[in-house]
């Protein structure tokens, strides 16, 4: 079949054949074309089954408003359900499905719930599927997910990209029809920064659809000159295929730019689609106005259709759903539809009129008075049933009916920001109201101005209120300018199984249930019947539903209320709104300057915040990643080690007052700190919690290098800033992050110094008495290269910090390995560095929790209580001091083969495990190469006290206990010999 | 939403970091009688407006200023972005 | 002189540069930088002193100025210096002896890396990038902003010319968002 519903005209190129597949059959098409209105011509109304009941459906409309004619479009990890085939540009080798049905579109199984509809009314999940509780999750879940849902997922990972955007404008037009491009005519001749986005892909709006003049032509050719003289102005930016899908905060826009969506295939490096933020000083809204039907017996039959809808394919895509088609109207405007089939040489069966006085046409038949109470046709619409004026009825035969109820201006946007839209008695419709996002003004049919000539004056208007231009309105096109008067007529007497919402099979039925029900707010109604609900969100429907629902209850429709629109305006794929932030590029990946390095020797990386770190470095035969570590600990602690520790947070303080300034930041005292020293720092939260620990270097009088923790580096100069710009605005200090600066690397081990003499300058002695510990200093390598020196250590052992500039990190590495194949120096990464500390007992990050205080740390007495500190004072809460507060422990198994698992909670050797006698918790544990054996770190009640006391270690998720031993934390050179050797 | 920067003009809040209530810039006398307490009502109580809220946000992103920006918790309408160190100069802090 | 050899943030030992249709991206790794932020109350003789360096005034909210040794603001009274790394790999010292105790001034180099984009259509790749309204920035311009999650300053050198400087660590991260910005925009 080619192509049999094909009319003559339209703004299709007939010059180009397309080939597409529908359900593995293969159509022509024609650029210019939809999906939809390619099946159209093609003689295809059976698009898809319904939602619940699995009823045969086609199109309804001709836009994004599409509540039926939805496909699976694409196919393998490309497959996207859910599309609406009134919006999918043809391309050639498109390839769509029709969706839940089984096994096929014309005979489907689960039709049989139809039969069953009595059953399956609103409420019905609620009411059938209460007990037993344990059938939900087994049984009945699964079941109505079988039956009911709409497309399928792919499963797979989506293939393609999509970018995010940033665009800003005086004044944002949204909709290019005749509001739109008058406005954008106006703004942008004046010479304001314009932005006219609309979701089609023809910018014109409905005077593609419309037959009409504008001055002397056809109104698309105006359309299209207009969008021509767009085209020439550079303040001008023209974004068809650009759905505005939400009016955020302050000016701000969401819009969804499809890229790709009408292309065969990407081309490389380009994104689907762009999710632009645009920034609008003004905004005019011209979204225009949405056709919506009158609901009667049985009106979802393929080929009935919105009747504008019916004209648009007629006069855009020169397509007709049949060849003999029946209007059912309200109003003036379903007749133009008949009118404009009849110019295309369709045979219009007649057109209804609920009104007695309605227009009269010599060319058909026209029934005043008339309305529609039922239809026919298995697959797609056969017969009319009609009841006249008169009290009898009449059958027509017809492929298609138009439905005409009036229209409803596109609202949507203007409620985003909670505004709500007010009634209109002339047009028995809801128009904006005055609380508009702010900055946003509304033109055209959006506002009700429904004739063409009013769009395009209202539009020009608009433009010009929004950007404060004075003068004269500019000329005008002459249009047609009929006034406009809808009464409202939203369902045929009589009717129960007549479709509100479609997509959700929600019928007039439903919603009288509702009512019976106690549901009656529009809240509740549209919970308990899903009414617009769907993909669609309502926009045929929810009208309907309101009317309907504000009849039964005696009042007005206003009074009823309405349903508030939230973005976004359509649907938009979650990998829009990914944009470039998935997989890999989540988040920003840090590297160390050594990482290509570490790399080279087969490091194994972890992520620390968004750091790459080495774990470790496997060497060959080692199978297990505790040989490594173990390895690592031994060589570094019998010779020397090399970690890089350039992740640390490192914030330079300067100024008179940087050390005055550290004494409020640390919980400790940092005044009396000479130069050319470290300390030990601890930093509180003002309630008195650990916040961050490190080490503060005063490498002159004025200037201190701080260290944070890894994890807390951002964090930590967030706190300083607050500091010294809201609590001590007048000291002298200044703050810059040079975490990033500075390549940095301990080197640790009894042997640390003397492969550190290999490359620091022969001047500076760092000797035991000219670089002692807790020194820090200024120096050069390798022969002038500037760097800094620290004397401090995390493992406990003799060791040194040294930092150079980041670009020569990589040779630095490189260099200390060469120079310290003597020494047999080993690098080591985090799991070694973690084994180590916690074998010296130092505190990290799974100690210093958010939960922790000085006190707990075993540092209480750090807490200076001669100077004013941040936290100084909650710290001493009585809640916080009790005698038996926890106290960081160390934590050995009795049994040297049993294993300290973190997280573990310790109780007393006898008596209940439960809560109530929780004595504490381990927060670190490790197997140490050095003692031989699994260790921990914790908190116990008391724990200072309990040294040597015989616990029980119990772990109820992993089903441990053993019996551990409570000893120092320090297990590893109590003393502190090593580190000062 | 947009923050108006009192240097640098309308910057998207996507740069900023968001702390909280701006009486954090009235952090109480250590060596007040009552300081316990004050300490205590500084770091927990804070006030709920439904309407104009002060509020802290640092531009982190930026300029790295924190600023008191005074913000409808209602319609997010912002009708006044302050530097923090002037407002805190202003409410007497120094050192 | 040292004989350690320089890796570029990237981590080659060229500098990367990228084409796509009519922008270019050069990483520049031949920059020195260093941060000056005015000590308390010196703000004016900060700012006075700054000039010595550069050679122009001090530059004010959002911009740069000045050769070889240019300034750019980041902050009220504080201004990253920056200038040819051959000639200035001591940027950092020569500042703090033009500033002397106006100002506190940090080594900031390898802090940060540049690349620089250029080309007839480079507005289409920034606004991919950053909230900026680059279309509106002039020579001189300077301002700091978020590029996919990044901190970053970006600097309009021309209408067809600007700097990226972006943290080091993250330097592939960023090249990577502005390599795929210029392929979906071009």
């Amino acid at each position: 079949m080619t192509q049999g519903n094909r009319l003559s005209g339209g703004q299709i190129d007939r010059n180009t054949t397309l080939n597409f597949r529908f359900d593995n059959r293969s159509y022509t098409a024609h650029p210019g074309d939809t999906l939809a209105s390619a099946l159209l011509a093609n003689n295809v109304r059976l698009i898809g089954r319904s939602f619940k009941y699995h009823r045969p459906r086609g199109v309804l409309t001709a836009g994004s408003e599409e509540p039926n004619g939805i496909v699976e479009l694409r196919s393998g990890n490309r497959q996207e359900p859910n599309t609406r085939a009134t919006t999918i540009e043809m391309f050639d080798g498109l390839e769509a499905r029709s969706q839940n049905r089984w096994p096929s579109l014309k005979f489907d199984a689960l039709a049989i719930n139809d039969r069953f509809s009595n059953f399956l009314s609103a409420g019905f999940y609620y009411k059938t599927f209460m007990w037993p509780a344990a059938f939900w999750e087994k049984l009945y879940e699964p079941m109505i997910r079988r039956a009911a849902g709409l497309g399928s997922l792919s499963m797979q990972e989506d293939p393609d990209e999509y970018d995010k955007g940033f665009r800003h404008c005086d004044l944002l037009i949204i909709g290019a029809g005749p509001a739109g491009l008058m406005a954008a005519l106006t703004a942008g001749r004046a010479g304001a920064d314009v932005i006219l986005a609309d979701e089609d892909f023809a910018l014109g709006g409905r005077l593609n659809s419309e037959s009409f003049a504008l001055n002397d032509g056809a109104a698309s050719d105006w359309a299209a000159q207009a969008v021509a003289e767009l085209s020439s102005l550079p303040n001008v930016r023209l974004m068809p295929r650009t759905t505005v899908i939400g009016a955020f905060d302050h000016g701000i826009y969401g819009a969804v730019e499809r890229i790709g969506d009408h292309l065969a295939s990407l081309p490389a490096g380009k994104s689907r689609q762009i999710l632009w933020r645009i920034y609008a000083k003004r905004t005019l809204l011209c979204a225009g106005a949405t056709e919506r039907p009158i609901a009667f017996e049985n009106n979802d039959r393929p080929g009935i259709m919105l009747a504008s809808a019916l004209r648009t394919y007629a006069n855009r895509f020169a397509a007709t759903a049949a060849q003999r088609v029946a209007i059912f109207t309200n109003n003036d405007d379903g007749h133009r539809t008949a009118a404009d089939l009849h110019a295309k040489g369709v045979k219009i069966a007649a057109v209804i009129d609920v009104r007695a006085d309605a227009p009269i046409n010599h060319d058909y038949e026209v029934l005043r008075g008339a309305q529609v109470t039922d239809t026919k046709g298995r697959l797609g619409l056969n017969f009319v049933e009609v009841a006249l004026a008169d009290g009898s009825t009449r059958t027509l035969e017809c492929g298609a009916l138009g439905v005409s109820g009036g229209w409803n201006p596109n609202v949507h946007l203007t409620c985003h920001q909670r505004g709500r839209p007010v009634w209109n008695d002339d047009l028995a419709a809801f128009v904006p109201g005055a609380d508009l996002p702010p900055g946003l003004s509304v033109a055209g049919a959006a506002n009700g101005s429904l004739s063409t000539y009013g769009a395009l004056r209202s539009g020009a208007k608009g433009a010009m209120k929004a950007l404060d231009l004075t003068g004269s309105l500019p000329d005008l096109p002459a249009a047609e300018d009929a006034p406009v008067f809808q009464t409202p007529f939203w369902y045929v007497q009589g009717c129960s199984r007549a479709w509100l919402d479609q997509q959700n099979d929600v019928t007039v039925k439903d919603v009288k249930l509702s009512h019976q029900e106690g549901f009656r707010s529009v809240e509740h109604l549209k919970r308990y019947t899903t009414l617009g609900m769907a993909t669609d969100q309502g926009k045929t429907s929810n009208m309907g539903g309101l009317a309907i629902m504000a009849e039964l209850a005696g009042k007005s429709i206003p009074e009823t209320g309405t349903t508030i629109f939230r973005p976004p305006y359509t649907p938009v794929p979650i990998g829009t709104f990914a944009g470039r932030m998935k997989g890999q590029e989540f988040h920003p990946t840090r590297l160390t300057p050594s990482h290509y390095w570490a790399k080279e020797r087969g490091a194994v990386f972890v992520e620390v915040g968004n750091w790459l770190r080495a774990q470790w470095f496997p060497l060959p035969g080692e199978t297990h990643w505790r040989e490594s570590v173990d390895r690592e600990v031994r060589q570094t602690r019998a010779s020397v080690g090399v970690c890089d520790c350039t992740t640390l947070g490192k914030i330079d303080v300067q100024g008179s007052d940087a050390a005055a300034f550290l004494n409020r930041i640390y919980c400790n005292g940092f005044a009396k700190l000479a130069v050319g020293k470290t300390r030990y720092g601890l930093m509180l939260r003002e309630d008195g919690i650990a916040m961050d620990d490190g080490t503060a270097a005063r490498l002159a009088e004025d200037h201190f290098v701080v260290t944070t923790t890894t994890a807390n580096a951002v964090k930590v100069y967030q706190h300083m800033e607050f500091a010294r710009q809201c609590l001590f605005p007048d000291m002298d200090v200044q703050l810059i992050s040079t975490t990033e600066a500075w390549a940095q690397y301990a080197v640790a081990g009894p042997n640390s110094r003397k492969l550190l003499q290999k490359i620091v300058d022969p001047e500076f002695d760092i000797s035991n008495e000219g670089f002692p510990f807790m020194g820090c200093g200024n120096i050069t390598v390798c022969g002038g290269l500037r760097a800094r020196l620290f004397r401090i250590s995390f493992s406990g052992e003799l060791a040194f910090e040294i930092a150079v500039p980041s670009r020569y990190g990589d040779a630095l590495m490189r260099r200390l390995m060469a120079e310290g194949k003597e020494f047999d120096v080993v690098p080591y990464g985090t799991e070694a560095l973690g084994v180590m500390r916690i074998e010296k007992g130092h505190a990290a990050g799974n100690e210093l929790n958010g939960t922790t205080t000085a006190l707990n740390l075993g540092m209480g007495r750090m807490v200076s209580k001669k100077k004013d500190s941040i936290g100084s004072t909650l710290s001493e809460r009585e809640g916080l001091n009790e005698p038996d507060a926890l106290k960081i422990v160390g934590i050995k198994p009795v049994s040297q083969s049993d294993k300290i698992t973190a997280g573990g909670h310790l109780m007393d050797a006898s008596g209940p495990v439960d809560a109530a006698h929780d004595q504490g918790y381990v927060t670190s544990a490790a197997f140490s190469p050095s003692l031989d054996s699994h260790i921990g770190l914790g908190f116990l009640k008391n724990g200072g006290a309990r040294m040597g006391e015989t616990m029980r270690l119990v772990s109820p998720l992993t089903d441990l206990t053993i019996e551990v031993e409570i000893v120092s934390a320090h297990f590893v050179d109590p003393e502190g010999e090593r580190l000062r050797a | 939403m947009i923050i108006q920067h009192p240097l640098l003009g309308p910057r998207d809040s996507s740069e900023f970091v968001y702390l909280g209530d701006a009486s954090l810039i009235d952090r109480p006398d250590w060596q007040a009688e009552n300081a316990a307490e004050a300490f205590y009502d500084y770091a927990y109580l804070r006030a709920n407006p439904a309407g104009e809220h002060r509020e802290l946000w640092f531009h982190e992103g930026g300029d790295r200023s924190w600023l008191v920006v005074t913000r409808n918790t209602v319609t997010h309408e912002i009708s006044k972005v302050e530097l923090a160190r002037d407002v805190a100069r202003a409410q007497g802090r120094s050192k | 002189m040292h004989d350690l050899v320089a890796i570029t943030a990237l981590g080659g030992s060229e500098p990367r540069i990228d084409t796509v249709g009519t922008v270019t991206c050069s990483e520049v790794p031949g920059v020195a930088l260093a941060s000056v932020a005015a000590r308390l109350d010196q703000e004016k003789k900060a700012a006075k002193a700054l000039t010595k360096l550069t050679g122009s005034p001090a530059p004010g909210v959002g911009r740069f100025d000045g050769a070889p040794v240019a300034a750019f603001w980041t902050g009220p009274d504080q201004w990253i210096a920056e200038a040819p790394f051959e000639s200035h790999e001591d940027l950092a010292e020569q500042a703090k002896a033009a500033l002397g105790d106006t100002a506190s001034v940090s080594e900031q180099t390898d802090a940060w890396t540049r690349f620089d984009l250029g080309g007839a259509q480079v507005l289409a790749v920034l606004e991919l990038l950053c909230p900026l309204d680059t279309r509106k920035m002039t020579y001189g311009d300077a301002a700091r902003t978020s590029i996919h999650h990044l901190g970053c300053f970006v600097l309009c050198r021309s209408p067809e010319a600007y700097s990226l400087y972006g943290p080091r660590s993250s330097a592939g991260s960023l090249h990577h968002a502005i390599v795929t910005a210029m392929r979906s925009a071009l």
